[in-house]
């Protein structure tokens, strides 16, 4: 994400002139996440890949709808959030997407489906799904779970450049067999994964997971309202990344890190994320 | 990148094949390595390190991966993730000898082997751009030499042959020429080459005026050549018809350096094939017309991107691009001059959009970028770059020598006619006269519908043949000339096997980067197979015409790129114009 | 700390992680960041992919030398050699800043004087590193527009450690990439309060705030707080301590959250001292192979999830912990035992809440003055120094350096001539290879805390050694083997690894209860700060006559 610089730009949003500086995207001049436009594959630490085409508005002199997640706003710019051909589209790549993955745990979806008429199973019950296959369980980490991916990107961006450079999975294939993957699809250990859980802080779906979680919603255990999140620093070494520990019955559940962090920006290794066994290893 | 070896080594062969395109293999240093962003520029190369572990060997193991991806400084998640994208690599094991029969649109259409009723070892192949020739096949033979033919009008026998092992010969492809029926026409502009001059001499193609407009462009200046290019009107050829002096302006106006020129040869719309034509038959005027291009938009670098199924056509530029380069029409020397590259396709349609082209030659996957910002401000390597249809650069030097209008156009003719090829006509020829040009239709054929432009494009029908082949035209009947394909069906040809065909060909073909495009060319497809099946619950099929609407309506809103935004075009044109499903 | 204090008067790394993002030229000297400091070398990363040259400077080509755009496998403890080679290479060729030096620096000319013969021959005679490899960093570091030079326990875990870090702050100086936005000296921090300790005053010379003991003007602030009496004297660091015991000077000792019995060098020398104490009391949260020597242990809390305070990282950013769990059994805060053992020792020392404790340091220390807990909260952590609460210092220390009022820039920065020595221990016939220490992603330190959970990379203890050596020794991936030093005998299984040469071989000291590496390793410290010679001994490696089951190692 780049820093808007400071010259600053007018435009016209659903009426109402707004002004903002350069640079900045036609979802943050709207409000940002939450201001009623949906989003996907659009996550705090992450430069939007605008694949999920939700979040997308009309745009006057436009041909095509704009992704608002990913377009600067220019002046005197005409957007409109809400429009019969925007509504439309937002209907369809929800049910798009209901229709060919598990979406049980992304939030707000059961809401934007109501708000848009969304109705996933209308494509039957033949319509092509990849919310049928098994989760891979390699390791006591975190589980990979893809019948809920929605390929948004950010797991390969946070695994890539953008964050951990250490590149260990990819798009691979093509199309609808498009999937995150390692080379030839090998286990995480035999993969040159470090295990940094970066991926899992990004996921927007529960496709990626802690185990600890993952075991614990298996078990039926796993209860989100009587957890509490508590920030505090790593012990680890030096850097002092900030961590936000998620508590169930005074026993951590599950690590992660402050997105808006100046050190960490919601990014841990291993032993942050994962090295916190040795303060529960209770009697 | 955090690298984990694994213990075996690649083959001799499949290092020998990595060495031939990145030198030999360094020895181990223990005191001194140079890696990061000097080992990363390299990146460009794994496209063609990929293809020559493909050619050598048949297909690509996981050991070339892990050496391919350290020679790189690439992971080799990363190298997967590209190499999987195309269609013609191949991760898992497979005989060196590949036989690929196209099940396309003109090949179906006369008489093609359907998909399923392909003899064991053959794969089904989209368009091989040889349909004047309906139906191909594409024979390959990995090896030390790697081989590929393309041979025309195949039979079921021939293919049975092939796939049992034998390599068609030669003679087995369609002369050069023969895609050209008015070759030797002295009103060809485009074509006037085609069978008069011989493609592999650098001495005829100067004997016949060659690089006279390089010269003439040079002493014009860039701002001269652009002029002109404007005062002709020439437009892109590829499409999008915009104004190609525009694009080269903006471009020279850029003040980022380098600038970068890319011939888009990716030629992939099914029932196209004058990218091929132009190429097999004039490939020095491809070099010379990019020369001037350079020269216009201040380029010292440009790429051709040829699409991978064209292997005569690749040999004849790497032929021509040599001989230009041993006489010093290209090449480098220091910072001066200018050389082309030439970057083969691997079986990707999408690699013909402007910007995936830039990600293909990247070497990264061919997945489209989003615009803005647009390619003359951030394009090939982040840089200004013009990207340009092969059609077009070849109007490029009659219009630095002569005065006049760019208003010759190409035509691929193919289907239910006397005389299929590629047609050169002025703008402003009738389909019912383009169809008179290539001798009217077979014997005993009647004008059931037209394909204009292509999968992306859409369906004409016997009323329609007043029409006027101009995109003005076009366009206010929905319609549009697209990459110049002209398919003529016949009564014999089912429309609807067609229209399954198409659906398909999007489905195989999506990127799978957006949402609209990747789960919408499979919900098209499900909803066209279940109302050619009659299987739609419904008397009338409405339900899922209707959906077919919405799904249309949301992938040409809502996709990334211009496949995703047409992918519904030629199946809604012929629902809407023809009654199909009806 | 030793080192920076001693040139630039404040014991801190001078720039913020943020800045290793705008710097355009990065050496990592001493420095495998990739597995020790992940979440730093985020940010090296997002300026080396925005173009940064990254300089890598390791015996091993580690895991971070894997991104470097150079890499110099300089020989072990050869590091101030290289440091000389580079400052006289950026001094022939006219590259100093002339200006920074006559206007922030002392000692110039004496400098110059010594380096001068340390040519790029006999650089790479000395270092074993290409001279073509020296220039290129010596002209990229120079010639930079902001260069971070950052290094950890490469430098600092040497007999001479702190020599090492002044023959860095050299390079700095004569270039003057310090003291300005993204140029800088960063060393990372092995542990993750080592900065807040020393901020704290728990070094035997420092008062909180690097005040100094000696300093009677600070003593006098401080006993008029506490209302005791403060000793005049320095105490004595950590191997001043053990030769105390050696002496049997030192009979009683009270250790907190350390684990001395293994983490020393020569352990069982250690071992043995902590064992003919008179009285060893152990404040830990395990109990630890110290804890079991002890006469009383106190099960503390872990005090980054069972306690409520502050700790200090490496950009000197103070930080908030809080109290997530609530600790097991009859385990304690650390703070509450604190105040109980005052008591039994007759001080009755009452806080309401942590953060009364918190606010006496802020009377006491004016870096810290500016830090409420609420400010920290709001800011996410401050870095020092913070004089004032309505006020932030800039990122970045030593920006006087630069002023051009005298008084502003205060007290000159000295060049540093400093010796080149190498490792105490030479090696020889009979102890042929060098071994050198470090650590892994997935491990920290004696891995009492990173034992307990599964990771699926975690090895165990393994001998690395070359190829080349593996073949020339005909010792197979996993074979168990003998390591020997002039101390000891260990087991470990080897494994080859293409980072190392021939020559030198490499282990952790993750696991010292399968494979005690510090019985092999010397006990040879630096006099000026009391680190241990972690990265530098001389070993044989034996092939066992028949195999050893691998739980026998280290038996």
């Amino acid at each position: 994400m780049s820093e808007p610089t400071t010259a600053a730009i007018t435009l016209n949003i659903d009426g109402a002139d707004v002004t903002v500086p350069s640079g900045t995207t036609i979802l943050q001049a709207a409000g940002g996440r939450g201001c009623g436009i949906p989003t996907l594959c659009y996550g705090d630490t992450i430069t939007p890949k605008n694949a999920c085409r939700v979040c997308m508005v009309e745009v006057e002199g436009s041909r095509v709808l704009v992704p608002s997640c990913s377009r600067p706003v220019e002046p005197g710019m005409v957007v409109r959030t809400r429009s019969e051909r925007v509504d439309h589209s937002r209907k369809m790549v929800l049910e798009f997407l209901g229709s060919s993955v598990d979406l049980s745990l992304t939030d707000h979806v059961d809401e934007w489906n109501a708000e848009y008429g969304a109705d996933p199973t209308r494509y039957g019950a033949d319509a092509a799904t990849l919310a049928d296959q098994p989760v891979k369980v390699d390791n006591d980490l975190y589980i990979r779970d893809y019948a809920k991916c929605i390929l948004c990107y950010q797991c390969v961006d946070a695994c890539g450049e953008q964050w951990q450079n250490s590149f260990v999975i990819e798009i691979a294939g093509r199309g609808f067999d498009s999937r995150v993957s390692t080379e030839n699809d090998v286990s995480l250990p035999d993969s040159a994964c470090v295990y940094c859980g970066n991926c899992i802080q990004v996921c927007p779906t529960g496709a990626l997971m802690f185990k600890s979680e993952y075991d614990m919603r298996s078990a039926g255990t796993w209860d989100e309202e009587h957890q509490t999140v508590v920030d505090t620093i790593c012990a680890f070494c030096g850097v002092g990344c900030n961590l936000s520990l998620h508590v169930q019955d005074n026993t951590i559940v599950k690590v992660m890190s402050p997105s808006d962090s100046s050190i960490t920006h919601g990014n841990l290794c291993v032993k942050g994320r994962f090295g916190f066994q040795h303060a529960q290893n209770r009697p | 990148m955090d690298l984990k070896t694994r213990a075996a080594p690649p083959t001799d062969a499949e290092r020998e094949a990595v060495e031939s395109v990145l030198g030999p293999t360094p020895e181990r240093s223990l005191r001194d390595v140079r890696g990061g962003h000097a080992l990363k520029a390299k990146r460009h190369l794994l496209l063609p390190t990929l293809h020559a572990v493909n050619d050598r060997v048949g297909w690509i193991s996981q050991e070339a991966i892990d050496h391919i991806a350290e020679r790189l400084d690439a992971s080799p998640a990363e190298v997967y993730g590209v190499a999987s994208f195309y269609a013609l690599f191949s991760m898992t094991e497979r005989p060196a000898h590949q036989v690929h029969v196209c099940v396309d649109l003109a090949c179906r259409a006369n008489g093609a082997l359907d998909e399923h009723d392909l003899p064991p070892g053959a794969h089904p192949s989209p368009c091989l751009g040889v349909c004047e020739q309906a139906p191909a096949a594409f024979v390959i033979d990995a090896g030390h030499v790697a081989q590929g033919v393309v041979a025309g009008h195949v039979t079921p026998v021939q293919i049975a042959t092939w796939t049992a092992g034998a390599t068609p010969s030669s003679a087995d492809q369609p002369f050069r020429a023969t895609a050209v029926p008015q070759a030797g026409d002295p009103s060809l502009v485009l074509l006037r080459r085609a069978g008069r001059i011989d493609p592999l001499s650098l001495d005829a193609y100067l004997g016949d005026g060659g690089f006279t407009a390089l010269a003439r462009a040079r002493e014009v200046g860039p701002e001269g050549v652009i002029a002109r290019v404007k005062e002709a009107g020439l437009t892109g050829r590829g499409g999008a018809a915009f104004p190609t002096a525009v694009k080269w302006d903006a471009v020279r106006t850029q003040a980022a350096t380098p600038h970068y020129l890319v011939c888009n040869a990716d030629e992939s719309e099914p029932g196209t094939f004058k990218d091929r034509t132009l190429i097999e038959n004039d490939p020095y005027a491809l070099i010379e017309a990019m020369s001037i291009a350079a020269l216009a938009i201040g380029a010292t670098e440009a790429f051709i991107y040829l699409r991978g199924e064209y292997p005569r056509a690749e040999a004849t530029l790497h032929h021509a691009l040599a001989e230009c380069r041993a006489r010093g029409l290209l090449g480098h020397v220091g910072s001066e001059g200018f050389d082309i590259s030439l970057r083969r396709g691997a079986g990707a349609y999408i690699c013909g959009e402007e910007t995936a082209i830039f990600n293909s030659i990247e070497g990264f996957r061919g997945e489209p970028r989003n615009k803005p910002p647009f390619p003359f401000q951030v394009g090939l390597f982040g840089k200004p770059t013009v990207v340009n249809n092969v059609e077009t650069l070849y109007n490029v030097p009659g219009i630095v020598l002569h005065d006049g209008p760019a208003n010759r156009r190409l035509f691929c003719v193919s289907g239910a006619v006397r005389v299929p090829g590629v047609y050169e006509v002025e703008l402003g020829v009738t389909l019912g006269g383009l169809i008179d040009l290539a001798g009217g239709m077979r014997e005993g054929s009647e004008l059931q519908a037209v394909l204009l432009g292509g999968a992306a494009g859409g369906f004409a029908g016997p009323a329609d043949l007043d029409l006027p082949l101009t995109p003005d035209a076009t366009r206010a009947e929905g319609l549009t000339l697209g990459s110049g394909v002209v398919m003529v069906h016949d009564q014999h040809v089912d429309l609807v096997d067609q229209l399954r065909r198409i659906a398909a060909f999007f489905r195989d073909e999506s990127c799978g980067q957006c949402v609209p495009c990747r789960v919408g060319t499979v919900r098209q497809e499900e909803a066209v197979e279940r109302l050619a099946h009659g299987i739609d619950g419904t008397a009338d099929g409405t339900v899922d015409l209707a959906l077919l609407r919405d799904i249309g309506q949301a992938m040409k809103d809502a996709s990334i790129c211009g496949l995703g935004q047409t992918a519904a075009n030629a199946i809604e044109s012929a629902v809407v114009r023809l009654g199909v499903f009806r | 700390m030793v080192g920076l204090a001693t040139v630039f008067g404040a014991g801190g790394g001078t720039s913020s992680y943020a800045e290793a993002e705008i710097a355009d030229v990065i050496v990592m000297w001493g420095s495998n960041a990739r597995n020790a400091h992940p979440i730093y070398f985020h940010h090296v990363l997002k300026a080396v992919n925005a173009g940064a040259r990254l300089y890598v400077v390791d015996p091993r080509h580690s895991e971070t030398a894997q991104f470097a755009d150079r890499w110099l496998g300089l020989n072990v403890g050869t590091d101030i050699a290289l440091a000389h080679t580079i400052a006289r290479e950026i001094i022939s060729a006219g590259l100093v800043h002339r200006a920074f030096i006559e206007r922030a620096t002392v000692g110039f000319d004496e400098f110059a004087a010594y380096v001068d013969d340390w040519t790029l021959e006999r650089g790479e005679a000395v270092t074993g590193v290409p001279a073509d490899a020296i220039r290129e960093l010596a002209h990229a570091y120079a010639t930079a527009n902001a260069a971070q030079l950052c290094w950890t326990l490469g430098i600092t875990e040497h007999h001479n450690g702190v020599d090492n870090v002044l023959s860095l702050c050299n390079l700095a100086l004569l270039t003057g990439q310090v003291g300005r936005p993204g140029a800088g000296l960063s060393p990372l921090r092995g542990q993750n309060n080592v900065q807040g300790g020393g901020d704290m005053g728990a070094l035997p010379n420092k008062l909180p705030g690097f005040q100094d003991i000696v300093d009677d003007l600070a003593r006098a602030k401080f006993e008029a707080e506490w209302g005791v009496e403060v000793p005049a004297e320095n105490g004595w660091h950590l191997t001043q301590m053990f030769e105390a015991m050696e002496r049997g000077d030192l009979r009683s000792v009270f250790v907190i959250g350390e684990n001395p019995a293994q983490s020393e060098a020569d352990s069982q020398h250690a071992t043995h001292l902590l064992e003919s104490l008179d009285h060893l009391v152990v404040l830990d949260i395990y109990l630890t192979k110290t804890a079991q020597l002890a006469d009383v242990v106190l099960p503390g809390s872990a005090s980054w999830c069972e306690s409520d305070g502050t700790v200090t990282n490496s950009e000197r950013r103070v930080q908030r912990v809080r109290k997530a769990l609530d600790p097991p059994g009859e385990a304690r805060d650390d703070i509450d035992i604190l105040l109980a053992v005052a008591e039994r020792l007759g001080q009755r020392w009452h806080y309401d809440t942590h953060e009364d404790i918190w606010d006496e340091l802020r009377r006491l220390s004016p870096m810290h003055a500016g830090m409420s807990w609420q400010r920290l909260d709001e800011l996410g952590g401050i870095q020092w120094p913070c004089y004032s609460d309505d006020r932030i210092e800039p990122s970045y220390l030593h920006g006087r350096l630069w002023a051009d009022d005298p008084a502003e820039r205060g007290r000159l920065a000295p060049f540093s001539v400093v010796h080149d020595e190498p490792p105490v221990e030479a090696l020889d016939d009979v102890y042929p290879l060098r071994l050198t220490t470090g650590r892994r992603l997935d491990s920290y330190n004696t891995g009492v805390q990173s034992g307990g959970f599964s990771s699926p990379n975690r090895m165990g203890e393994t001998i690395d050694v070359s190829p080349e050596d593996a073949s020339l020794m005909r010792i197979t991936e996993g074979e168990l083997v003998a390591i020997s030093s002039r101390r000891g005998t260990i087991h470990a299984p080897a494994r080859i690894d293409r980072g190392l040469r021939p020559g030198l071989v490499f282990m952790t000291m993750h696991f010292p209860d399968e494979v005690d590496v510090n019985v092999i390793t010397i006990d040879a410290t630096d006099p000026k700060a009391g680190t241990a010679e972690f990265k530098a001994c001389a070993v044989r490696i034996d092939k066992l006559p028949v195999d050893i089951p691998l739980a026998a190692a280290g038996d």
